[in-house]
């Protein structure tokens, strides 16, 4: 019964700022194992309904589900405990410290050794503990590609391996649904090609749900299998791609009012 | 020139500078993550040696036990400070916090009199030997402890921030609270968390003050000279507090041998850090150490 319960679903979302309407009643539904993308014009909503899923905004009305339990009330970092991990569309590395801390920085709430018990290191337990930790941070760093650079401070390196570090952090969360907000914004097409091929690999072989905001559409329809389109804060279509790019509220909402002009011309063809 | 007294001055200064370095790194412990300047410091300082101090006699403790029972005491003491009084102050005003840390200073060492009197009061002999000789210096013992034991909270403190889970989680919060949040890290955790830490850092150096001079208000005068050393080393580094501490101590006592060989001003022991300080502001405004954008109050 996968099918019928998502990981995660908006329910009737709405999120004002004073008077300005960021959302209004979007309601959406991610299926487990998808990799779903939000797209839409600029200040179409797009991150401020990743924030509302992240727990960064609290909606003013509407829920939030993960899998099935309304998380609308639940902090930022609890989220994260269950299982939601996310990336920012401007880099958010801690850029003192290095590749390796920044990543272990994930794991925070997996490590269950507390202070007290962390003074006690070489007694036993946090040794084996911290070694099953370090093993599965290192499968992160090999699948990304960034065993050169781990002990690099995270904000020396360039830009689109900055993307992967960041990326390689919110893997660590070991999360069940992972938001990245504008994963390849700025890059050359060589490191976007790479960027969909983690994304895809992250998705089919990691086994992590995937809710992305891209505005490169050719990315976009490659690889998700299901999008939403935002406008001006409110939800216009759903569906597979190809519905979704097919559907005359998206063309609009993209190419503006001309639309009407050009339609006409394609059913001539 | 007499060198035995500048020997003798300047090692005084490193021990009293490394006292200096500790609180120094209390108080930027708690600003990195928090943000918060908590003009209180010295006032934990003076907390911290009482508690010890009435464990001591009143309870007749032996030192060891009445010192854990202070360390505990003022582990919770940081963590209910921070809970009951910073946190509702969270996103208020800097300058709001600042007055709140201020009211706090006051309200301790008000407090402190209140229930132990105003005169200051000796703690009991704890070591066997009072004074000690390394190479011809006189030094007391309390002293060579306590040069120690600043060396320990600093490896102690090396090893939290790179290796443990907590520091760590620390350094991301200094960083960028919403992004710490976003990977799983307890803000208000952290924060209590760094409190408390700071409490108990700054009761031992008291504590160690307190053996040597005897347990008065004037202890929480070391909260003011924190300032010329978190200021030169940069207020958010932990190496800068250490160094910054050192500098100061050596400097103090550096001045006191000029004034005594030359000047007989009497008082550049007190002032010299001070001096340091405004030039400081002037030639390095930011420390030795210190982030370039971290803003000024």
């Amino acid at each position: 019964m996968e099918e019928a319960s998502p990981i995660l679903a908006a329910d009737h979302v709405s999120l004002r700022f004073g008077g300005v309407k960021a959302l209004t009643d979007v309601s959406f539904s991610v299926r487990r194992g998808e990799i779903f993308s939000i797209i839409g014009p600029n200040g179409a909503g797009k991150t401020s309904m990743v924030n509302c899923v992240s727990g960064r905004y609290r909606p003013t009305e509407g829920r939030i589900l993960f899998e099935g339990q309304d998380i609308t009330r639940v902090g930022p970092n609890r989220r994260a405990a269950l299982g939601i991990g996310r990336t920012f569309q401007n880099l958010a590395l801690f850029g003192h410290m290095s590749v390796l801390d920044n990543i272990m920085v994930g794991r925070h709430h997996l490590l269950k050794t507390g202070f007290l018990r962390g003074m006690l290191y070489w007694l036993g337990g946090a040794q084996t503990e911290e070694l099953a930790h370090r093993r599965e941070v290192e499968e992160i760093i090999d699948f990304l590609e960034i065993q050169h650079v781990r002990k690099a401070p995270a904000g020396t390196l360039p830009y689109g391996l900055r993307k992967r570090v960041e990326l390689a952090r919110a893997m660590a969360v070991k999360p069940k649904l992972i938001l990245l907000d504008e994963p390849m914004a700025g890059m050359n097409l060589e490191e976007k090609e790479d960027m969909a091929r983690y994304i895809v690999d992250l998705n089919e072989e990691w086994g992590m749900t995937v809710l992305m905001i891209e505005h490169d559409m050719g990315v976009v329809m490659d690889i998700s299998h299901r999008v939403v389109v935002l406008d001006f804060g409110r939800r216009i279509a759903e569906g597979r791609p190809e519905e979704v790019m097919a559907d005359p509220h998206v063309r609009r909402a993209y190419l503006g009012e001309a639309d009407e002009v050009t339609q006409p011309a394609e059913e001539v063809v | 020139m007499d060198l035995a007294l500048l020997f003798q001055l300047t090692l005084n200064g490193l021990i009293v500078g490394a006292l200096y370095g500790v609180v120094a790194m209390s108080f930027v412990l708690i600003y990195k993550a928090s943000q918060v300047v908590n003009f209180a410091q010295g006032e934990f300082l003076l907390v911290g040696a009482w508690v010890c101090w009435w464990f001591l006699t009143d309870w007749q403790l032996p030192f060891w036990a009445g010192f854990l029972f202070t360390l505990a005491f003022m582990t919770v003491f940081g963590l209910v400070l921070q809970v009951v009084v910073l946190r509702p102050l969270i996103g208020e005003p800097v300058i709001s916090v600042i007055m709140a840390t201020i009211g706090l200073g006051i309200f301790f060492q008000a407090l402190m009199k209140w229930i132990f009197g105003v005169f200051a009061k000796p703690f009991p002999p704890i070591f066997p030997v009072e004074r000690v000789s390394v190479m011809g210096l006189e030094v007391q013992t309390v002293y060579l402890v306590s040069l120690g034991i600043s060396l320990l909270i600093m490896i102690g403190f090396a090893w939290f921030f790179t290796a443990s889970k907590h520091g760590l989680a620390m350094r991301a919060t200094a960083f960028d609270q919403q992004v710490a949040q976003s990977l799983g890290v307890s803000v208000p955790r952290v924060f209590a968390m760094s409190w408390a830490i700071s409490a108990v850092v700054s009761a031992v150096a008291g504590v160690v003050v307190g053996v040597v001079n005897g347990v008065s208000s004037a202890l929480s005068f070391y909260g003011i000279k924190v300032f010329p050393a978190v200021i030169l080393g940069g207020l958010d580094s932990v190496l800068g507090a250490v160094l910054g501490g050192i500098i100061i101590g050596l400097l103090e006592n550096w001045a006191h041998y000029l004034d005594s060989q030359w000047l007989n001003w009497g008082n550049m022991f007190q002032i010299a850090p001070f001096y340091a300080l405004v030039l400081i502001l002037l030639l390095k405004p930011y420390g030795l150490f210190g982030t370039k954008n971290i803003e000024r109050v």
